[in-house]
Parts: C-alpha cells; structure tokens; sequence
C-alpha cells in the first residue's frame, strides 16, 4: 500500500484553507465526473479526487494524514516501511495489510462523512484511505482486505454500469443494415491492480432498418460486473447522418421530387429514386405543387415498415427555346388560371 | 478470437417503449415530486398532457438517471442541469459527427 498526496490529487497547497479545498474538488470533479468526461480513467480520477475530498474536507482525518506527512511521507512511498528520518518505526500500525485475497467483507463501515458533497461509496476509496481512516481494511480484523479481481466498484457493486455510445450511421446503412466496428476505451486492471484505459474493438451489427434516435443494445458488452454475467450492457443510440435527397422521420422517407409542369398537368409515369432502387411512380393528372405521394413500404424496413412520401415539386426550365416560348405564350393567352387569387391582388 | 472478430448483434430497444411517471419513479427510486421538478425545468421531456398521462422514453430515462448523478455529485440545480445535459448531448452528437467525417462518412 503505497501513501497518497491527496495535495497533489487536488492540486493544492498543504496550507489550503477549506474553501479552498472545496473549490478545488468542485473544479475537478465537474472535470472528471464519468457523465461528463470520456476519457477512460474518469471513473477513477473522479474517485480518487472524492477520495481526497472526504479525507481533507474533514479536519479529524486531515489532521490524521497531515501527521503523517509531517513524519515524512510521500506521494507513492510504501506505508509498510517506516518513514525516511523516522527511528520509531511508529507508523507500522498504519500498513497493515490483509493480503489473502478474498473478496468478502464488503461492508465499508464508517466514512459517509458529513453526508455533504459526494456520496460516494467508501469502498471505492483506496487501501490507504480505508486503512488511514477506518471502513473494511482499517478495523483490525482479519480478512478484511478487497483484493479481488475485476475493477475496484466491482466488489461492491454487483452490476457493471451500462454504457452509452453514439453512433453515426448513413441512411443507407441504415436501410440496408450491415456491419461497423467500433472503439471505445475502456478501463482494465492490469497486473499490477492499476486501471489502464485500453481501446476495445467490436464488431457490431446494425440491424436494417434502425432509425434515428433509436438505441442497439448488447447484453453484457458494457462494463465488467462482478461476475461476466454482471456485466452492464453496451447502448448504441443510432444518429442519421443528413442524406441530401432521403429525409427521415422515424422510419418513413421523404423526398422531394421535381416534375415539369406539364407532367404535373397531364399526369406522368416518373423515375423516382428509393432507398431499394429506382421505382416508377405515377404522377396523377392535375398534381399540385406540395401534394405528396405514398409509396407503401418503401420507408425504412421493420415490422412496420415505413413509406416513401414524395412531395411534388414543380420545376421550371432554366431556359426555354423560342418554340417552347411560344407555347407558353399560347397558354398564357388560353388560361384563365390566376395563381394569386388568394392574395386579394 | 478478439472482440473484433466477433459480430455482436444487439436488439433495438426504444422501438416505441414508454415509462410512466409511476414507473420512472419506481426505476430510479425517487418520488413523483422529483420527476414533475424535472419535468418542469426542462431536464427531461414527457410527452403527454398531464403528469398521470406523461409517457417517459428510453432516452429520457438515460437522462433522468444521469441528471440525478450530475446533481448528487456537483451539486447542480435543475435548470444548470437542463443546460448542461443540453451541452453533453450537443457534444456526444458532434463527437460522432466527427467520427463519421474522419472515416469519410
């Protein structure tokens, strides 16, 4: 068990003042906090930055670990020597360490503190701080220690946290379904008892068909429980990347489709692209700009699958030649449509 | 066989699922008060007219649960944590839009 400078975790002076102390952790652990940070370690900076909060923040245990400071001390010394300088040898009591491996004795008594800022789990905290301070390994007793594999909540808590990702996908992926590999960091414990992020790759299939906002959940794939069968679950929320011409809306499509206006007149068989492919669809004579077409199940599939909605739009010529100009000079004169009668003008 | 050889298929899970008030209190072990607060700031979204009829997604149960960590652990009021959950998902969505960039996407 090695001393830890709850100073340095904080970033502050040994003479720090309590309102100093606070605003220290507030600062780092808004920072850290696992739903804020994405770094794999935040889940153990945020503990260790709580962990020097509840030792420092109280004036008995800070006054308990600042005496041994002063006997010498320091940041990653081993607790089972006595202190550089110090004869006595006085602080034996403090490395006390159950070294059988057993997982038990869960019950992290005491601490809980002021029931102030944090609630964090007192098991959480390091070998030191529950040796300096009391909780599981402090009391005396054998066979306290918590040794176990896993990561540290592990033993304490029986389930591994859920984890949630975003994940972009196409349109068209979305549609045809398919497979994509993802990384995230995770935290692993290597040999040594310290949590290392390291990248995990996996290879998730995306069913066809997920839309928007929707969420892929693996069982057991989010962080280790206390068995593998605890393991929490892995959330995949699927976000559509705009597609210019596919405009999604649950599992329906729309797109916008241009027609000439005599199409929309005289009524059209048109080409119309779909998520499957080009289909044919049928312009119904007298067609109107912003009516909207249903084509039944050509939307995203599912269960219920969704449609293709096809807004009209009338498109104009650019240019047109002078015969065209001609006609459209014949019809001017033919018409009697007035397309702002609405507007009183 | 790594992870990456391996292809894990999942389930959609917001496929329409709603929560109750009653059942997003129970899940998340507060009371109703606590939910129509947060409901009211804006923390989280109900659909439906009135409490008794409100209709909780999967995604507002996410947010409901980590809005009440972020308050339990940085001691954020309500209309803070409606901004700030605002921001983290503003942030997640552009994290992955970058994602998608960098692959080409």
């Amino acid at each position: 068990m090695k001393f830890k400078d709850y100073y340095r975790v904080l970033g502050i002076a040994s003479e720090a003042n309590a309102d100093e102390i606070k605003s220290a952790y507030r600062k780092l652990a808004r920072t850290h906090h696992p739903d804020v940070s994405k770094a794999a370690d935040a889940q153990q900076r945020f503990s260790e930055v709580g962990e020097a909060y509840e030792a420092l923040s109280d004036p008995k245990k800070r006054a308990a670990y600042d005496d041994l400071r002063r006997a010498g001390f320091r940041e990653g010394q081993e607790m089972d020597a006595p202190p550089p300088g110090s004869a006595s040898g006085g602080f034996g009591g403090y490395g006390r360490r159950s070294a059988n491996g057993a997982s038990g004795a869960g019950s992290a008594g005491g601490a809980g503190g002021d029931g102030g800022y944090t609630e964090m789990d007192p098991g959480d905290f390091s070998d030191f701080f529950q040796s300096l301070f009391g909780g599981a390994a402090g009391g005396g007793g054998g066979g306290a220690g918590r040794r176990g594999g896993g990561t540290r909540r592990s033993a304490f808590h029986e389930r591994g946290e859920d984890v949630h990702h975003a994940l972009a996908i196409s349109v068209l992926e979305a549609y045809r379904g398919g497979e994509r590999q993802i990384q995230m960091q995770v935290p692993e414990v290597d040999a040594h008892g310290q949590v290392v992020p390291k990248v995990r790759t996996l290879t998730v299939k995306i069913p066809a068909g997920v839309t928007h906002g929707e969420k892929i959940r693996l069982r057991g794939q989010g962080m280790p429980g206390s068995s593998p069968e605890n393991a929490g679950d892995l959330y995949l929320e699927i976000l559509l990347d705009p597609h210019p011409l596919f405009h999604v809306d649950g599992r329906d499509v729309r797109i916008e489709l241009p027609v000439a206006p005599w199409e929309a007149v005289l009524g059209a068989s048109v080409r119309a692209p779909t998520l499957g492919g080009v289909v044919n669809v049928t312009i119904p004579a007298g067609t109107r700009a912003g009516d909207k077409l249903r084509l039944r199940g050509l939307g995203l599939p599912g269960k219920q699958p969704g449609d293709q909605i096809v807004a009209v739009v009338i498109a104009v010529p650019a240019t047109a030649s002078e015969p065209a100009k001609e006609l459209y000079r014949q019809l001017a004169k033919e018409s009697a449509f007035d397309p702002r009668e609405q507007h009183g003008v | 066989m790594s992870d990456a050889d391996q292809v894990f298929s999942g389930e959609i899970v917001s496929d329409g699922r709603t929560y109750t008030l009653r059942e997003v209190c129970v899940i998340i072990g507060e009371h109703t008060e606590l939910v129509v607060e947060m409901v009211s700031y804006g923390v989280i979204d109900a659909r439906g007219a009135r409490p008794d009829a409100w209709a909780f997604d999967e995604r507002a149960l996410h947010r409901t649960k980590k809005a009440l960590r972020l308050r339990r652990d940085l001691g954020i009021e309500w209309a803070g944590l409606a901004l700030a959950l605002d921001l983290l998902d503003e942030v997640e969505r552009l994290r992955a839009r970058i994602a998608a960039l960098s692959r080409g996407g």
